[in-house]
């Protein structure tokens, strides 16, 4: 356990040192929301319709921008390999490192999100939701994000590359990220699909990262 | 209790981008024992080390592995925004050791003038030393390296075989592949290219024949 | 019987006695389907002639499901069982079940525009589909992505079977999401029963599809096989230098 928790820390104690990484990522946030208005005209009441789904499709694509990082430094440096054989076995080593990219990365888009919804016009009683989507949503974006990343070591233009796998399996976080923020039995209903889906991806994700990674490692 | 046999393989074989690099091979080490890896280049040391450790599935034969190892490649596995004691602590406590290990393993490779150097600023001789200490921190009995003694200057490459004669004494085993020559007493050496492959491995098109150039 | 088919040689004399047959057959069928597709079967009482595009739409949209299928499954096999053959099977279909795809996604416009005058809507159905071709265009760019041939298709072979667990998950997603709206399901096939005139150029098309899949199929793997043959020899030429 300790060395799990070892792993996680070494993570986030890089994500820091490199200092840009939780930043682009909120700042692309933030940066996206104030193009919406723009775009949109600054119609307050266009931007409070939409503000759920627009935030829900920044998020997502936030939560792209920093997968191909998660991966990568290790495959490159030789870590992986060591990771490998390391006595955690490699599904405990990944969700290890899934924590630390969820801490460095979904945590603050739940933290930026209340900005994004006084910028986007957002109905103060769907703030709670949003957060509450927010949070059971974004873990899932990280697994399966870290799904991509995995398949994708070593790849040509991996970054893009990932873009392309990972956009149509977060369709299903998306739709119901976006009609958990509401009230009545439909949010409610879509707030508990996205707990299902982050228990499913939980169980299953780190065992098809572990075997994508040693498959990477040949 | 430490058995006769800790780590051995029989049969081994192991195909790389559809050519059979070599078949046949196999070794037997107990504690104490060093094997030097020898041959050209893209015999294939390299891959028979990581088939040794687990990471490349042999394409025939098996190894048998009773002990802990410890895997070090070409590449330092440094990260550049770690210090060197954070990476040698991060490594240890990885293979569940405490820090008296990591005091242990700079002390081995001269490394405490840098302990709290970070990774981005060492010379290339420094990350090699890096790379060497963690090998030490992670406390495996099995040592797999490939390559050690790169950029390496003579006093380090001293401290490594220091290093070396105090892990095999403790019992400890070790496979290095090198080109340099390294003061191993009573190391066997395993030439690869005895057993070089001459079929391509393509499972479409099996036994057609390659004449290597002697 | 997987060894038995395992072997390059005789896969393509079974794949090459077969072949013949499949065009047979696709013509034949191809050849009745249409004619009672375009002419011998009723136009709808609503939208006219242009409901026969559906002759042509849902086939496809059976094939694009099909193939994927196809190929998850060869995926697995290629993983589990390490046959040789299975990639370059999968990886074979995977363009053309894309194709199938698009040819779904197009008609499936062409209807739309033609019957009620919108080249899109978004229900569940077609939108599933958008998102299926999405997931066929991501297993072929990950297994030309790399400069290990094997490290592609294995790659791409994990890709198909996480997509394919997704298939379901997705498709319930998005027609949860659809019940919100109108749900107008322009792209239905035919009315509440499909009259057996409807269902014979139905089932022809079918068919027709299937075999001609299967003729592209073998010959694409057969090409497949073929260059993997150049590649060996010029890696054995190449040393025999």
């Amino acid at each position: 356990m300790g060395a799990l928790l070892a792993i996680t820390i070494h993570d986030l104690r890089l994500a820091w040192r490199r200092g840009a990484e939780s930043l682009s990522v909120i700042g692309f946030f933030v940066l996206a929301a104030v193009l919406f208005g723009f775009g949109l005209d600054g119609d307050t009441a266009i931007l409070a319709r939409v503000a759920p789904g627009l935030i829900w499709v920044t998020a997502l694509l936030a939560a792209m921008l920093a997968l191909e990082r998660l991966f990568n430094a290790d495959y490159e440096d030789g870590s992986l390999d060591s990771l490998l054989l390391a006595d955690p076995p490699l599904e405990l080593v990944v969700l290890a490192k899934c924590l630390a990219h969820w801490l460095a990365t979904g945590v603050p888009l739940i933290i930026a999100a209340p900005i994004l919804a006084v910028i986007l016009n957002l109905p103060g009683s769907n703030l709670v939701p949003l957060l509450a989507a927010l949070a059971l949503g974004t873990p899932t974006l990280t697994l399966i994000g870290a799904i991509g990343a995995a398949l994708t070591l070593g790849a040509r233009r991996g970054g893009v590359l990932i873009s392309l796998l990972v956009l149509p399996l977060y369709i299903p976080v998306l739709i119901f990220g976006v009609g958990a923020v509401g009230d009545g039995a439909r949010a409610a209903a879509a707030l508990m699909a996205l707990g299902g889906f982050a228990l499913a991806a939980l169980a299953l994700a780190p065992f098809v990262i572990a075997y994508a990674l040693r498959q990477a490692a040949r | 209790m430490i058995t006769a046999s800790s780590f051995a393989g029989s049969g081994l074989a192991c195909i790389r981008g559809g050519r059979l690099l070599f078949a046949g091979l196999g070794f037997d080490l107990g504690p104490g024992a060093c094997l030097l890896l020898t041959g050209p280049n893209g015999i294939g040391k390299s891959s028979l080390l990581r088939l040794m450790a687990g990471l490349l599935p042999a394409a025939a034969g098996r190894v048998r592995v009773e002990t802990s190892l410890a895997y070090l490649g070409h590449a330092d596995t440094l990260k550049a925004q770690l210090t060197v004691h954070e990476t040698l602590a991060f490594w240890a406590r990885l293979a569940g050791r405490d820090s008296a290990t990591v005091d242990e393993a700079m002390a081995a490779y001269a490394l405490e003038p840098l302990a709290a150097m970070p990774c981005r600023y060492l010379s290339a001789g420094q990350r090699r030393r890096v790379a060497l200490a963690r090998v030490i921190a992670d406390g495996a009995r099995l040592w797999l390296l490939d390559e050690p003694l790169t950029a390496l200057d003579s006093a380090s490459i001293q401290a490594f075989e220091r290093n070396l004669a105090t892990h095999r004494a403790a019992g400890g085993l070790a496979v290095i592949a090198t080109h340099s020559a390294i003061a191993a007493p009573e190391a066997e050496t395993l030439e690869i290219a005895r057993f070089a492959g001459s079929d391509l491995a393509d499972p479409f098109y099996r036994g057609l024949t390659v004449d290597r150039e002697a | 019987m997987f060894n038995f088919l395992a072997n390059p040689a005789r896969f393509m004399r079974i794949g090459n006695a077969v072949l013949p047959w499949c065009w047979t057959v696709a013509a034949i069928a191809g050849a009745a389907g249409l004619y009672l597709a375009l002419l011998a079967s009723p136009a709808d009482y609503q939208q006219g002639d242009s409901v026969r595009i559906m002759y042509i739409h849902v086939p496809a949209a059976w094939m694009a499901l099909a193939t994927y299928t196809l190929i998850a499954f060869f995926a697995a096999v290629a993983l589990v069982w390490k046959h040789p053959l299975a990639h370059l099977v999968a990886q074979s279909a995977a363009p053309l079940g894309a194709g199938f795809t698009l040819i779904c996604l197009v008609t499936g416009a062409l209807w739309g525009q033609t019957s009620w005058g919108t080249w899109w809507e978004w229900d569940g159905r077609m939108t599933s589909v958008l998102v299926l071709f999405f997931l066929y265009l991501g297993i072929m760019a990950l297994a030309h992505a790399f400069d290990d041939n094997e490290r592609g298709n294995q790659m791409s072979a994990i890709l198909a079977l996480v997509g394919f667990v997704n298939i379901p998950i997705i498709k319930f997603s998005v027609d949860w999401w659809a019940t919100l709206h109108q749900p107008a399901s322009v792209f239905r096939a035919g009315g509440p029963a499909i009259h057996p005139s409807m269902l014979w150029p139905l089932a022809l098309m079918a068919v027709a599809f299937t075999t001609y899949f299967a003729a592209l199929l073998i010959l694409r793997v057969r090409g497949a096989i073929a260059a993997r043959k150049v590649q060996a020899l010029r890696l054995v030429k190449g040393w025999n230098r």
